[in-house]
């Protein structure tokens, strides 16, 4: 580790913050000028100059009025800050090239609003947020996604110029957060249906052809099975209803490694197999995974989709 | 709620910075040439068209083109882009302009620091309690507009006005304790610009017919006095300007060679007083007559006048004494008296042929009463005398008849110049108004004066003032009672019923105590000060020192009390607290891991006499905080049980 990196570990105590919510104190606030604040600075100096030059008492006054000012700006951008309270909350995965969302909660247990509170994880991809007083935000912080895997969020930045803008106050950030990435998916003709050891199409109950009526809804059922009418008609007493088919010529699919070409990239082969789960599930067929090492049963369904979604951004990672 | 970071300029940000500039450069419009003020009012007009119709702002060309436009007026009408007018034009053409490219943050950052800088360009013009007030207001409202860019759009107007107020409010004391201690230069730093004392009215260095009629027609203040002692007799003070000894028939002019220094016998003990000079332009000083003890870097010239080397371009004060009888020059130089003979060749014949009767059988005192009482009988003092042409003293003498303090000086000396006495004209300022609030006695311009001289043999210079015998009341009450009503004397001197005069010696000892106190705090003052607080002989050094202990309390102060959070408890929390007060004060103290049950089961054991009453307030605190009873009823009134 270099000496700048060790004066930055030691200075701005970059390590991580945990899960537990984390208030704000003065040892994590740092304040400079900003540019407008300087600019403001050498309008005072120049306007002093002017003052004593031509012996204006109002004008010496007025100078350090402003010059009082800028003092309880200071003081003000600094208590934007202090004491507000950081909760780390969920992420949702995304695909990778997507933006990741990281969500805080930012609690104010002040009486006073706090504003114009700036976050950033990374530079020019930040958002704003203003905490009422007395209240809470949740807020999401964007990030751009590139591998899969599991993306650690990296030191946030909280920044804030208000009330005056003459100064910028900071603090950083690292809560313990990760958010799953999941494989980039690349389009590939699907397998071919045909029987064959490994994948293919099987015949079996439970299928999307013929209605055969309704049945509990289980957690794994995807949401676009649940027959909302007849759920509605008894709510509350029941969980939602999921529509049963029956019959006809239901269709499986093992997406599985070894259909893809030897030849490939590993991250190209786990992108088509991942085009490939993601157009099974948009066909409704019931799909299956199987990589080395690692065999997920056909089903369908939420759950059942980010276990399969879930292995392949994890496999070989 | 949480929107994408940006740093472009919200829509509604814009009337904000309209009202800033409105509000800065306004007041300007007093003082600019119209034209300019005609210039930025379009230009505010018309960027306020633009935000209303949400149109886009005219291009880059356009806006060069504009200012280069405006330059070049502003060159044409002050003569150079630098110095006090021409700067504040350009700010203020620079501040209107900027309205028309408000397209981000940074642009807006410009407006409101243009918007501070042009608050002080209002001081060259104005230091007067309302512009004070004025100021105050319009820099609160640029501060809520740099609140309200930083805030965004969320914040509301009120909120946005009323947190500007606070930030204002909280900055006094810092602004109190820079004021007092911040280490004090006299300027100027460098040599001011020629405009930089434009338009300070008082008493010139000459004297032809009505120049002090016209002075006399304005109610500002000349100076302040305020006597160690008692007033003298208002009849006595003549306060002495310059001394006007040459005449070229219209004008009269002081002698411009360097005479040897006066001779000044003092005969009653000296008068001490206190005078503070409004700014006029001139070197002289206006003391009483005649100047005892001078303040310091002033020097008595040979007609008496107290007069420094630079002009007086601020409002100063000094300390002097004055002996009200005296002899002055009683052997004077005969080169002198020469001079104060001499008048133009063939002038005023008339004049000349009436003192040449007197002169040749009269003792010089007999002469002067002759002249005095002629214009005791036959004369008019007015502020408009009729307009007088080449031997204007003739003229006036023998017919118009009518005129005013100047006229009659003038004539008198040319009178007694032609009877063999040497005489001449004095200017300065006469009399002033007690203020009883403040015990200042007040001099206006239009106390403005003139009045003779004469040398006597044996008696020196002796002050002869022909007003007083056109119009005795001029110089025992003042102006207003002199003149007939109708006369245009400015309405301040002239109203004269009782609750007016009150009001207006009010508003006149607040306006002093301002200018005394608050403009008046120079580096002398500031030395008397601290040396009163204790600390003195202060360097800057030691100013510097105060000045950062004294700042860094104030921060440190201020960042408690903001920063500073009482602990919110539920009101349920809040009460068993109050009940475990109660209880400490009879020497039962809780412990921290003692349960309310433990607790009630010691003071059942221990304090028996307290338990009967403290029971219900365990039972009523258990129920309310994990009971299902969430009034606070029961265990309000068990903690007031226990109180008893």
């Amino acid at each position: 580790m270099g000496i700048v990196a060790t004066l930055k570990q030691q200075l701005f105590r970059w390590r991580s913050d945990g899960t537990a919510p984390l208030r704000l104190g003065q040892r994590r606030i740092f304040i400079i000028p900003s540019r407008g604040g300087l600019l403001f600075a050498l309008a005072l100096v120049v306007m002093l100059i002017g003052a004593i030059n031509y012996n204006l008492a109002l004008g010496h006054a007025l100078v350090f009025l402003l010059a009082g000012l800028g003092i309880v700006g200071m003081i003000h951008t600094f208590r934007n800050l202090h004491g507000l309270v950081i909760t780390p909350g969920r992420s949702e995965p995304v695909f990778a090239g997507a933006t990741a969302h990281f969500e805080l909660t930012l609690d104010n247990d002040r009486t006073s609003p706090r504003l114009a509170l700036e976050l950033e994880a990374e530079t020019g991809n930040s958002v704003m947020a203003t905490v009422d007083r007395k209240k809470g935000v949740k807020i999401k912080i964007p990030l751009g996604t590139q591998k899969r895997g599991w993306l650690d969020l990296p030191r946030v930045r909280l920044t804030t110029r208000y009330p005056l803008g003459l100064f910028t106050a900071w603090a950083y950030l690292q809560p313990a957060m990760r958010c799953l990435i999941y494989p980039q998916p690349i389009a590939a003709p699907l397998p071919n249906a045909s029987p064959s050891p490994v994948g293919g199409e099987r015949h079996g109950d439970g299928g999307q052809e013929d209605f055969a009526g309704f049945r509990d809804r289980q957690p794994a059922d995807s949401p676009r099975h649940v027959a909302w009418k007849a759920s509605a008609r008894n709510v509350g007493e029941r969980p939602l209803l999921i529509k049963q088919f029956s019959g006809g010529a239901e269709v499986e699919l093992i997406v599985d490694w070894r259909l893809t070409d030897d030849a490939l990239p590993d991250e190209t082969r786990i992108g088509i197999l991942t085009g490939w789960l993601l157009a099974a599930e948009t066909a409704g067929t019931p799909f299956g995974l199987s990589l080395p090492g690692l065999e997920i049963p056909p089903a369908s369904g939420e759950r059942h989709r980010q276990r399969c979604l879930e292995a392949l951004a994890l496999f070989r990672s | 709620m949480s929107t994408p970071a940006r740093e472009a300029l919200d829509r509604h940000a814009t009337p904000w910075l309209l009202a800033t500039a409105l509000a800065t450069t306004a007041p300007h419009v007093i003082h600019q040439p119209l034209w300019l003020s005609a210039l930025a009012g379009v230009m505010l007009l018309w960027a306020s068209w633009l935000w209303w119709k949400d149109e886009r702002l005219p291009g880059r060309w356009l806006i060069v083109l504009l200012v280069g436009a405006g330059s070049a007026g502003i060159l044409i009408e002050f003569r150079t882009l630098f110095g006090r007018d021409a700067g504040v034009a350009m700010l203020v053409m620079f501040m209107t302009m900027k309205l028309l490219e408000l397209k981000s943050r940074r642009d807006a950052m410009v407006v409101v620091t243009l918007g501070y800088f042009l608050l002080l360009t209002h001081y060259f013009y104005s230091q007067s309690i309302p512009t004070g007030l004025w100021l105050l207001a319009a820099m609160w409202l640029v501060t809520a507009t740099l609140i309200r860019l930083h805030g965004g759009p969320g914040n509301p107007m009120r909120a946005t006005l009323s947190y500007a107020g606070l930030l204002c409010l909280q900055a006094i004391p810092f602004m109190l304790v820079l004021y007092l201690l911040f280490p004090r230069i006299s300027g100027p730093l460098w040599g001011l610009p020629s405009d930089a004392h434009a338009g300070t009215t008082g008493l010139s260095d000459t004297m032809s017919p009505g120049s002090i009629a016209q002075l006399a027609q304005s109610a500002d203040i000349a100076f302040r006095v305020r006597f160690d002692g008692a007033v003298p007799p208002k009849q006595k003070l003549y306060w002495r300007g310059p001394v006007m000894e040459q005449f070229d028939s219209t004008t009269w002019r002081p002698y411009e060679g360097r005479p040897p220094a006066p001779n000044l016998e003092i005969i009653s003990p000296p008068i001490r007083y206190e005078t503070t000079l409004e700014a006029h332009n001139q070197r002289w000083l206006l003391a009483l007559d005649a100047p005892a003890e001078l303040p310091s870097d002033f020097g008595l010239n040979s007609q008496l006048t107290v007069t420094k080397r630079q002009a007086i371009t601020e409002r100063q004060r000094f300390r002097l004494s004055a002996s009200l009888d005296y002899r002055f020059n009683t052997a004077e130089d005969p080169a002198v008296l020469q001079r104060n003979l001499a008048l133009p060749v063939g002038s005023n014949p008339d004049a000349r042929a009436l003192a040449s009767q007197w002169r040749s059988n009269s003792a010089p005192e007999a002469i002067v009463s002759k002249a005095l009482a002629l214009f005791a009988n036959e004369f008019t003092y007015t502020l408009r005398p009729p307009l007088l042409g080449r031997n204007g003293v003739d003229e006036f003498l023998f017919q118009t008849r009518r005129g005013f303090c100047e006229h009659y000086a003038a004539a008198f000396v040319v009178l007694m110049r032609n009877a063999g006495i040497p005489a001449r004209v004095v200017g300065g300022y006469q009399g002033g108004e007690y203020n009883p609030l403040d015990g200042y006695l007040v001099v206006r311009q239009s106390d403005a004066h003139a009045w003779a001289e004469i040398w006597l043999d044996g008696q020196g210079w002796v002050r002869i003032d022909p007003t007083a015998a056109v119009s005795p009341s001029r110089i025992e009450t003042g102006i207003a009672d002199a003149l007939p009503f109708g006369e245009p004397l400015p309405a301040l001197v002239q109203w004269r019923s009782e609750w007016v005069r009150t009001l207006r010696y009010r508003w006149e000892a607040i306006n002093n105590a301002w200018n005394q106190n608050i403009l008046g705090y120079d580096p002398q003052r500031q030395r008397e000060l601290l040396a009163r607080l204790g600390l003195p002989d202060t360097d800057w050094r030691n100013l510097a020192i105060a000045l950062g202990a004294a700042c860094g309390l104030l921060v440190t102060g201020l960042m408690g009390w903001t920063l500073y959070q009482r602990p919110s408890h539920d009101p349920v929390t809040r009460l068993w607290h109050k009940a475990l007060r109660h209880l400490a004060r009879r020497q039962v103290n809780c412990a921290p891991w003692e349960t309310p049950l433990d607790l009630a089961r010691r003071v059942r054991e221990q304090r028996p006499e307290l338990a009967e009453s403290f029971q219900p307030v365990v039972d009523a605190y258990l129920l309310a905080r994990y009971g299902t009873d969430h009034s606070l009823k029961t265990l309000r009134d068990a903690v007031a049980q226990l109180r008893r």
